[in-house]
């Protein structure tokens, strides 16, 4: 196989597929997930109210974003922050290169942000030759292992526990002496907890960025983020523009669905607002606060009738309850963002051509939108993915010759039941003991599952002589 | 008497005309008038859902043409139903003539069951099976149609049948339409997840209300050496369960 071929979408999800340490991995985080929302919502009598609030709310903010963002930077620049703009994904790795360049920095702490992610921040700061120490447990686990996150709340959701302690073992100073959980994190803490201590920038993500106070909202289960922002003389924030709440109350109705979707808690451990840096007086926090305002793509979301994907709060719970998400794993899509959402942003991030299996590989079931907390509609979105996909011609030939025979056939009833006739003949040759187990041109379907015998006359031919018979 | 045209669905057609032969006579037993339009061919989902809308729109309006003179129209389908319904009048957003046509037809348009049960408070009488069986939550007809508790209850009538639930009930089969040819070893392993479900029951009978659901699951169990056999729950309703399952056909 050439390197092209290894990484298309087919050959990454034939590979995740005949990887059964994987599917074990999958599930046991899912299937806990799913367990775990279900019961939150099903203790929440005002949950489908607090659904339709958040959706309002987001797309409220999406429509007025000029207002809310000029808002933002005027309360956060009062705070003493300092906010920069970056319209692309470089842009925004730049800026925060120099940043740390410019603060003289060696190493810098990161806390887990899907955004800093999308940017590709982790790689430019190694390039830019700055020590990075990732403070998430599971962001910690995948820089070990050089790997990528393969989930969006769990970004080492790939690796069994077992993976985990075989990982520690190689790579920590002092690893565990034990394999149960509190050993193994236990022995991360005193591995991180030094690079907690010596970084000169800690980095952080955003959940939410208040309009009218210019605060900044994270949350984190392992307090890590705290240690990133407050220890470090210079904190930067990235986080997407989308991000925006006009104020606190917003947030938290938006906080309650996001933990309540992503892991059926009540509250996460650890709920943040940052609000400029240190002041005559505090205790602690850093000397410099920067706020990098992310667009990269998502102002022409708004022109592209994908305005309802900025609602996303990345909760994580439409890859939680895909079928494929769930057979395939994260990896396998190719993109920073994974399942459901990955498969609708992917296309907007790396361009429609080398992501249109993403958009097709999806059996429009709707569970995803069904449990999306702020009801994004993402079965409708990969299907207008689809029609631009079909109009600016990435169809392959043969998937477009077809559809348009076949379509071409359906338009003509007398020569569709022709044809259905002679169809159902053909068929019932291959077929043995009611079931036709090979089935040339249909192998995908008869490789692995039989294909029932078709009736010996169409309906339509069966409910004509009927009706001839009676004298109708 | 409510005029009714059937949409008899192109795998009904093709596959399985028991499911269709079982919608007509279920729906004139609830009192309707039923017709068959001639015209009929499929509802244009593989175009539509390919992304292929100038064909969608092509068949679409072939399919109002064909169906807007009923006062209803039923499909014994969850998703054929659901793409008239909710689909046609977006295919048409940019076209305000046909665009009322399509919402006209959607408003009239339904799955059997849901039909049977919410239009024409139909439920079976003196219709016996001894079975058990477990019931399947075609994707369509559960989240487009919200149809869920009315096979339920019009199952709950057939006598002797025991109703097993099906554990994950919820989740996708993996057919997908077009989805099970063009990543079939994905669909593969979503329905072998789904099969093992099955299983699990123990159940005579599996039942739901999508054939191309059905084939999908049936085709994997009868791979995997299981002796559950399947119906679309129209049949069972019809009292037709003492018939060929799907893939037993003469
Ligand atoms: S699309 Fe919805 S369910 Fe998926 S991550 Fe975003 S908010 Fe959560």
């Amino acid at each position: 196989m050439t390197r092209a071929e290894a990484d298309t979408f087919k050959a990454r999800a034939g590979a995740a597929l005949a990887d059964h340490h994987l599917k074990t991995a999958i599930d046991r985080t899912t299937r806990t997930a799913r367990q775990k929302r279900e019961a939150a919502v099903a203790g929440w009598p005002g949950f489908s109210r607090a659904r339709d609030l958040g959706a309002r709310i987001k797309d409220h903010v999406i429509e007025n974003l000029d207002h809310y963002l000029i808002e933002f930077e005027r309360n956060a620049r009062a705070s003493g922050a300092i906010v920069h703009y970056a319209s692309s994904a470089g842009d925004a790795c730049q800026i925060v290169v120099r940043i740390c360049r410019d603060a003289k920095a060696r190493t810098v702490t990161r806390s887990k942000s899907m955004l800093g992610e999308e940017i590709g921040l982790p790689h430019a700061l190694d390039e830019a030759g700055l020590g990075r120490v990732e403070t998430d447990l599971a962001e910690h686990i995948v820089q070990l292992a050089h790997d990528r996150p393969s989930h969006i709340i769990w970004p080492a959701l790939h690796r069994t526990r077992e993976d985990i302690a075989a990982l520690f073992r190689e790579h920590h100073h002092t690893p565990q002496n034990s394999d149960d959980i509190p050993a193994m994190v236990a022995s991360a803490r005193r591995q991180l907890r030094g690079g907690f201590l010596a970084a000169d920038v800690g980095i952080s993500g955003a959940n939410f960025l208040i309009a009218d106070s210019g605060a900044v909202c994270t949350v984190t289960n392992e307090g890590n983020a705290e240690l990133t922002t407050t220890i470090p003389r210079v904190h930067i924030v990235t986080a997407g523009i989308e991000k925006l709440v006009p104020s606190l109350p917003h947030a938290f109705a938006l906080l309650r669905l996001l933990v309540r979707s992503a892991t059926g808690a009540d509250i996460t451990q650890y709920t943040t607002f940052h609000c400029g840096p240190k002041r005559a007086g505090d205790l602690d926090g850093p000397e410099a606060f920067h706020i990098v305002l992310v667009d990269n793509g998502r102002a022409r979301m708004l022109g592209q009738g994908l305005a309802e994907m900025l609602r996303c709060l990345r909760c994580g719970a439409c890859m939680n309850h895909c079928v494929v998400y769930n057979e395939i794993g994260g990896h396998a899509y190719g993109g920073v963002y994974p399942g459901p959402m990955g498969a609708v942003l992917t296309p907007v991030l790396d361009g429609l051509e080398t992501s249109r299996d993403l958009v097709h590989a999806c059996t429009l079931n709707g569970r995803c939108q069904e449990v999306c907390p702020v009801d994004i509609p993402l079965p409708a979105m990969l299907r207008g993915w689809r029609e631009k996909s079909w109009a600016q011609g990435l169809e392959p030939v043969t998937q477009r010759s077809f559809i348009g025979l076949w379509a071409f056939v359906v338009t003509r009833p007398r020569l569709y039941r022709l044809g259905a006739g002679l169809a159902i003949k053909t068929l019932r040759l291959f077929a043995r003991d009611g079931w036709i187990r090979a089935l040339p041109l249909a192998s995908g379907w008869t490789s692995t599952r039989d294909f029932p015998k078709p009736a010996r006359r169409t309906f339509m031919a069966q409910y004509q002589a009927q009706k001839r018979n009676r004298g109708l | 008497m409510r005029k009714v045209g059937l949409f008899v669905t192109c795998l009904a057609d093709l596959f399985r005309p028991r499911t269709a032969f079982a919608a007509a006579a279920l729906l004139e037993r609830a009192g309707c008038d039923v017709e068959v339009p001639r015209l009929q061919t499929c509802c244009g989902q593989p175009a539509y859902n390919s992304g292929d809308t100038q064909n969608a729109r092509r068949i679409a309006r072939r399919v109002i043409s064909a169906f807007e003179t009923f006062d209803y129209v039923v499909a014994p389908s969850g998703s054929c139903a659901g793409t008239i319904k909710l689909h046609y009048p977006d295919l048409f957003a940019d076209d305000p003539a046909w665009r009322t046509r399509a919402e006209n037809l959607a408003a009239r348009t339904c799955e059997i069951v849901s039909f049977l049960a919410d239009v024409c408070s139909y439920s079976p009488r003196d219709v016996a099976l001894a079975a058990s069986a477990t019931y399947h939550d075609t994707c369509s007809g559960l989240r487009e149609l919200k149809i869920e508790r009315q096979p339920r209850a019009l199952l709950s009538s057939v006598k002797g049948l025991r109703l097993i639930p099906l554990p994950d009930v919820q989740s996708c089969c993996g057919f997908g339409g077009t989805f099970c040819v063009k990543y079939p070893s994905i669909s593969n392993a979503i329905v072998d997840e789904k099969a093992t479900n099955i299983e699990s029951t123990k159940a005579d009978l599996l039942l739901g209300g999508d054939l191309g659901c059905l084939m999908n699951m049936a085709g994997k169990l009868r791979r995997r050496g299981s002796a559950i056999r399947a119906f679309h729950v129209a049949e069972i309703l019809a009292g037709m369960g003492d018939g060929p399952a799907i893939g037993e056909e003469p």
